[in-house]
């Protein structure tokens, strides 16, 4: 079966209109979902940010609260507003759903002169996320494309994947570190959705954007939307859109980051960066990984794990004898430019989806746009 | 009975477990591998380790770990004996490897701290300061923490028992911070964590809990034995805390003159923060 998900099918030859779900029946949404043996993950206050966590009712969402994000700082603050979806995001997008961070793929076993392998398989109930933005939506596009789509798809990614239902929120408004306009991801989700919502105090437009979503709009108590109010959201999209101060200029994008190879940009950047990791984990698209090999002590078993790695950590670059890329220079110089170009030439298409998590998480602010921009320009 | 299956042709490595200026914590987590320990009876030969048994036999030893610093004149012939008698030479925390909280008194007057706490300070030996295990003789891994992690101990028995390198990972701690989901607690609470300057090793347990790291695993990347990578960039994480946290100097160099202040990238980075004389 394919992994993007499917058209709404010949039978509904047109697409259904729009429709509004008032906020006093969303629990009907909760509900539905439930009764379809989903259980459903949403924006939950958690930590000083939001996560992915349970949703039973709508008290679960973080209401009362707003997300001020700047380079280096995430803070919750409150806010009267009566919105499910006030918050933009927080640290996690899609990933951590279906690209574990820590997981043993296999456990071998000694048997005197052999061994066996038992594959572990990963846990795939399945899940509805609720508040998937548009930016994650386009981060899951490019997972889907290296774990899925090449050669030899990615069973434990496949699997977590096929169980998801992503239910969308539009976003209608930015944080300064945004830059979904630039890179074309956002504000409106745009792929890969089962629903998707836009926000009003009273109310959801809701549509449904494949069959199977189709089949729990169909559930819930809706009005059809009338065409101003499908216009008033479209405008407050292009309007959230207009609002970002950040930007990346694709068009000069692979060539001119390869020219910048000895850019004096790079020194200057290394001076701050801690080579920490904190960029490529909270990246959509990151997908560096490592694998563990953990041996019991009477060496008759042993574990064998993928985990999360990161471009910034000094085995990644380790060979047998030597680190061919010993210094901060050298990992944020393979990291940006694998990232925004190199990644065009490998898949054809950015790796970067202008969420901004990288600018808002890195503990010292780095701004990879304003990297960019400064790397971009000649040094004559 | 626990079956170990080792080939009987493997020879079980007579080990020690020794002691200098330290808390003892160290020697507690072998004890406390539970799960693990009639393995680990099984696997090694424990030649002498007070802490757990009166049968104390002498050298030489195939492996011992080294726990606590260097702080008083008998130490010295002490260690240089066991470093004779020893194969692999490990050191077991923060004091044998950096020379511990108790190096807090490289940067005082340790004959003032005797005048005040003994009534006849003569009768007390001690050197006026602490000092790393690779101060004095050859040490051939590593095991930082305070105290050290137990699942790094075992890992580093088990592949001494395979005769391969030990390897652990000396990258931040953000990194399993991350995989285990923590939020950062610097970004969003705005505490001064040392999480992306200290080495990986402890599980992220401050985070985990909501609080900063206070770096008792070390620099991320630092190691006396193994060719280092690179220094952590001690330097901008400082600015950060100063200009954005508004840490004020003196807070600035209790950061970093902590649990490992003595370690090269942590003191150097707590001295900038000194007041100019």
């Amino acid at each position: 079966m394919t992994l993007t998900n499917m058209p709404m099918g010949s039978d509904s030859s047109q697409t259904p209109p729009a429709q509004l779900l008032r906020r006093e029946d969303f629990p009907q949404l909760l509900h539905a979902l439930k009764k379809l043996g989903y259980q459903t993950l949403g924006p939950v206050v958690s930590q000083g940010a939001i996560q992915w966590k349970e949703i039973a009712t709508p008290e679960d969402f973080p209401i009362g609260w707003k997300d001020r994000q700047e380079p280096g700082s995430y803070r919750l603050v409150p806010d009267p507003s009566p919105r499910f979806f006030n918050i933009v995001h927080g640290p996690e997008s899609l990933k951590p759903l279906t690209f574990a961070p820590r997981e043993t793929l296999l456990v071998l076993d000694r048997q005197d002169h052999t061994f066996s392998a038992k594959e572990i398989q990963p846990d795939t109930t399945p899940t509805a996320v609720l508040g998937v933005r548009a930016c994650d939506l386009a981060g899951l596009g490019i997972q889907d494309q290296i774990f899925l789509h090449g050669t030899y798809p990615d069973p434990y990614y496949q699997q977590r994947r096929e169980s998801l239902f992503l239910i969308a929120v539009n976003c209608t408004k930015a944080h300064s570190t945004c830059f979904c306009a630039s890179m074309e991801t956002g504000p409106k989700a745009q792929q890969g959705i089962d629903l998707s919502l836009t926000e009003a105090d009273e109310d959801f437009l809701i549509e449904a954007g494949s069959a199977k979503g189709l089949k729990v709009l169909k559930q819930l108590t809706c009005a059809i939307a009338s065409a101003e109010r499908i216009k008033e959201d479209e405008e407050r999209m292009a309007a959230c859109a207009a609002s970002q101060t950040r930007s990346l200029t694709k068009p000069n994008l692979p060539a001119a980051l390869y020219e910048a190879h000895d850019h004096p940009r790079w020194d200057q950047v290394a001076a701050r960066c801690l080579s920490c990791t904190n960029c490529t984990m909270v990246c959509p698209t990151c997908f560096c990984h490592g694998v563990e090999e953990t041996p019991s002590l009477n060496f008759q078993q042993s574990e064998h794990t993928r985990v999360w790695d990161s471009c910034f950590t000094p085995d990644h670059g380790y060979i047998h004898g030597k680190n061919f890329r010993p210094t901060t220079k050298d990992r944020y110089r393979m990291w940006l430019t694998h990232k925004l170009a190199s990644w065009i030439d490998q898949f054809g298409t950015s790796g970067c989806v202008g969420c901004g998590r990288c600018i808002t998480w890195c503990p010292v602010g780095i701004d990879l746009t304003e990297e960019v921009h400064s790397l971009c320009k000649s040094t004559q | 009975m626990v079956e170990t299956h080792i080939s009987p042709n493997r020879k079980q490595p007579r080990v020690a477990v020794v002691k200098f200026a330290s808390c003892d914590g160290c020697q507690l987590s072998i004890l406390n591998l539970e799960d693990d320990l009639l393995a680990l009876g099984a696997a090694i030969d424990i030649a002498y380790f007070p802490e757990a048994s009166s049968n104390m036999q002498e050298g030489p030893y195939d492996i011992a770990f080294v726990e606590g610093s260097i702080t008083c004149p008998e130490d010295l012939p002490r260690i240089l004996e066991l470093r004779q008698q020893t194969t692999t030479l490990i050191t077991i925390g923060a004091c044998a490897t950096s020379g511990g909280i108790q190096a807090l008194r490289n940067w005082s007057d340790i004959a003032a701290f005797k005048q005040m706490v003994y009534p006849n300070p003569e009768y007390i030996q001690s050197l006026s300061t602490s000092t790393p295990i690779s101060e004095h003789v050859t040490v051939n891994f590593e095991l930082w923490g305070c105290p050290i992690d137990k699942q790094q101990l075992l890992r580093v028995i088990t592949d001494l028992l395979q005769e391969v390198k030990p390897r652990i990972p000396i990258h931040s701690v953000c990194l399993d911070c991350k995989r285990q989901g923590h939020v950062c607690v610097l970004v969003a609470k705005g505490l001064p964590c040392l999480g992306p300057v200290t080495r990986t090793g402890c599980g992220a347990i401050c985070p985990s809990m909501g609080r900063d790291c206070y770096g008792c695993f070390g620099p991320a990347e630092h190691d006396s034995v193994h060719p280092p990578g690179v220094p952590p960039n001690t330097t901008s994480l400082a600015n950060q805390f100063h200009q954005h946290l508004q840490l004020i100097p003196v807070e600035m160099v209790r950061r970093f003159r902590g649990i490992n202040g003595s370690v090269q990238s942590f003191s150097k980075e707590s001295h900038a923060w000194e007041p100019k004389k």
